[in-house]
């Protein structure tokens, strides 16, 4: 069982707390976009084997929506942060940059 | 390739069964083919069959990062159904079950298709006004469906407890013509009738990178090597989003782990396949008696080909108030496979933006069923460029002008 620490209120939430909430940092896009902008925003995903960047709510702790920092291909956990940012902290990508030297980074 | 027949075992019986050839050849690839397939799953080979025997196209390899049938072909639960609401997803699940029906003769191989009926519950209001809208819509389409009655529920499935004190059966869809099949066979079938059309499947072989210029593919970069190709076909599954990436463009589909396991085996107790939708569980009884059981998916992106053991509670916790005698059964074994999950839980089958490239992938959790119908219309379009009938309504370009084939509202659930 997956286990992320809500960095709102500093619970070691298990996964039966929390509600996945599929890619993080989307850019969203809204009226007078193009059809090809709302595919991307919509429908589109990385989907990486590896690093991934994804939205949690701790829905049956605080409610709190947040981010974490996880591998698909191995669940480990590299990091969770508050979501009130366009892109992972400096800390958590040094991390990731520890544990996996072949990372591309975040684009 | 030497025929399966009651004759073939008669001639062996009588030369100590030493004369059995191996069902597939393993050559080593060659530099290059008119078509590589990635994927050696059901759908790739079948994909590659048709190619073969509807278009005449034959020099084909088929790479295969592991076993072949080793991805969710040999992990599913076997359900093989067609009582979907939305006219091209009908059209494409009932060519391919009714290609089921003689695909062992086909194929000469044993695919123990057993058509022994589909009962998917209808257990609230919502689900009995859904189902009936179902039947209704499979009358206009050819499906033969029906809505039957909690008493010829009880009837068809004595085990089944309809008057659970959350959820009492209503009612349920009922498709006599549905039923399972044995996946393995399945993979095990295609791969020796395209072997013996001469075609080159090639396991351990991993693809690690598309070549291409000018906007059109020009061969893989495998762990065996570079292989040349005229076209290429993306019949990878969970893997779609690492392999488009690879091929430079991105995908509407998410890779999740969805699980399933098997009971120790019983006397046969129950000869259908029954879904109950709203408590999200599933059952059937294979033929070695292990009842055969399935559920929901993990939320979360993952590649572990294993799931959270939460979900696992959840299928047992609602199949025991469905069927009170499971509460007493062990369970054996648990697996899990890497579904890949479009946008509006349909499947794509379609040009990419590479000229020659094709992908057939987001079949989710319910492509075992769709395996001859969706290898039928890939191959026609890779043959042809162009998409048949069959094909046309799954293309990408639908999440970009918005006409979904919206089966997940439709069944609440997959498979
Ligand atoms: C637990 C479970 C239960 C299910 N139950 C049902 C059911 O009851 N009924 C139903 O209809 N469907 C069911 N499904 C869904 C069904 O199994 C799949 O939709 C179907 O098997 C997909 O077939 P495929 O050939 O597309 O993929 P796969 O069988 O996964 O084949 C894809 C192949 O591509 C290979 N590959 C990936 N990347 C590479 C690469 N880079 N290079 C070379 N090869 C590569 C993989 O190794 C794999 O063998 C279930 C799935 C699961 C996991
Ligand atoms: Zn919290």
């Amino acid at each position: 069982m997956l286990l992320l620490i809500c960095p709102y209120c500093g619970v070691a939430a298990e996964e039966t707390e929390l509600a996945p909430g599929g890619e993080a940092h989307l850019k969203r896009f809204g009226p007078g976009s193009s059809d090809a902008e709302f595919e991307a925003y919509l429908f589109a995903r990385k989907n990486p084997k590896g690093v991934h960047f994804e939205r949690w709510r701790h829905a049956y702790g605080c409610g709190k929506w947040f981010l974490a920092a996880r591998c698909t291909a191995t669940l480990e956990v590299f990091g969770t942060y508050p979501a009130q940012t366009s892109g992972p902290p400096d800390d958590i990508i040094d991390r990731i940059k520890a544990r996996r030297p072949d990372w591309k980074g975040f684009a | 390739m030497k025929r399966y027949s009651l004759f073939a075992i008669a001639r062996e019986a009588l030369t100590h069964h030493q004369g059995w050839e191996r069902a597939w050849r393993s050559p080593a690839p060659k530099p290059g083919y008119d078509v590589v397939i990635i994927g050696a799953g059901g759908h790739g080979l079948a994909t590659a069959y048709y190619l073969g025997r509807n278009h005449g196209i034959r020099n084909v390899a088929i790479l295969e990062k592991g076993w072949l049938g080793g991805g969710n072909t040999g992990r599913n639960t076997t359900i093989i159904r067609s009582n979907y609401l939305q006219d091209p997803s009908a059209a494409i699940y009932e060519k391919s079950r009714s290609l089921y029906e003689t695909l062992s003769q086909d194929l000469n191989f044993n695919v123990m298709f057993s058509p022994r009926g589909v009962m998917m519950l209808a257990q609230t209001h919502h689900e009995v006004r859904g189902y009936l809208r179902t039947a209704h819509a499979n009358a206009l389409q050819g499906v033969v469906t029906e809505f039957i009655s909690p008493a010829r529920v009880k009837e068809l499935c004595p085990i089944l407890n309809i008057d659970g004190p959350r959820y009492p059966v209503l009612g349920a869809l009922w498709q006599p013509r549905g039923g399972t099949g044995r996946h393995d066979a399945v993979a095990w079938g295609y791969a020796r009738a395209c072997s013996a059309m001469g075609m080159d499947i090639i396991q351990q072989c991993e693809v690690t990178g598309v070549r291409s210029e000018n906007g059109k593919v020009t061969g893989v970069e495998t762990t065996k090597g570079h292989i040349g190709t005229g076209k290429l076909g993306i019949v990878v599954a969970g893997h779609s989003g690492q392999v488009a990436q690879m091929a430079g463009f991105r995908l509407p589909v998410e890779s999740m782990a969805l699980q399933a396991l098997v009971s120790e085996p019983i006397k046969p107790c129950m000869d259908v396949v029954v879904m109950a939708n709203t408590v999200h569980g599933y059952m059937s009884q294979s033929d070695k008696g292990e009842m055969v059981i399935g559920g929901g998916t993990d939320g979360f992106n993952n590649y572990t080909q294993r799931g959270s053991f939460q979900h696992i509670e959840e299928t047992l916790r609602a199949l025991i108030e469905t069927f009170p005698m499971l509460s007493r059964l062990k369970m054996l074994r648990q697996w899990g496979g890497i579904v890949d999950m479009t946008g509006d839980r349909s499947p794509i089958i379609s040009k990419t933006p590479l000229g020659n490239c094709f992908i057939n992938c987001g079949w989710g959790t319910g492509g075992f069923k769709a395996i001859p119908g969706s290898g039928w219309a890939m191959a026609e379009l890779i043959a042809k460029g162009e998409p048949s009938p069959l094909a046309a309504a799954f293309d990408m370009g639908r999440f970009r002008e918005g006409r979904f084939i919206d089966e997940s509202v439709a069944a609440g659930v997959a498979h």
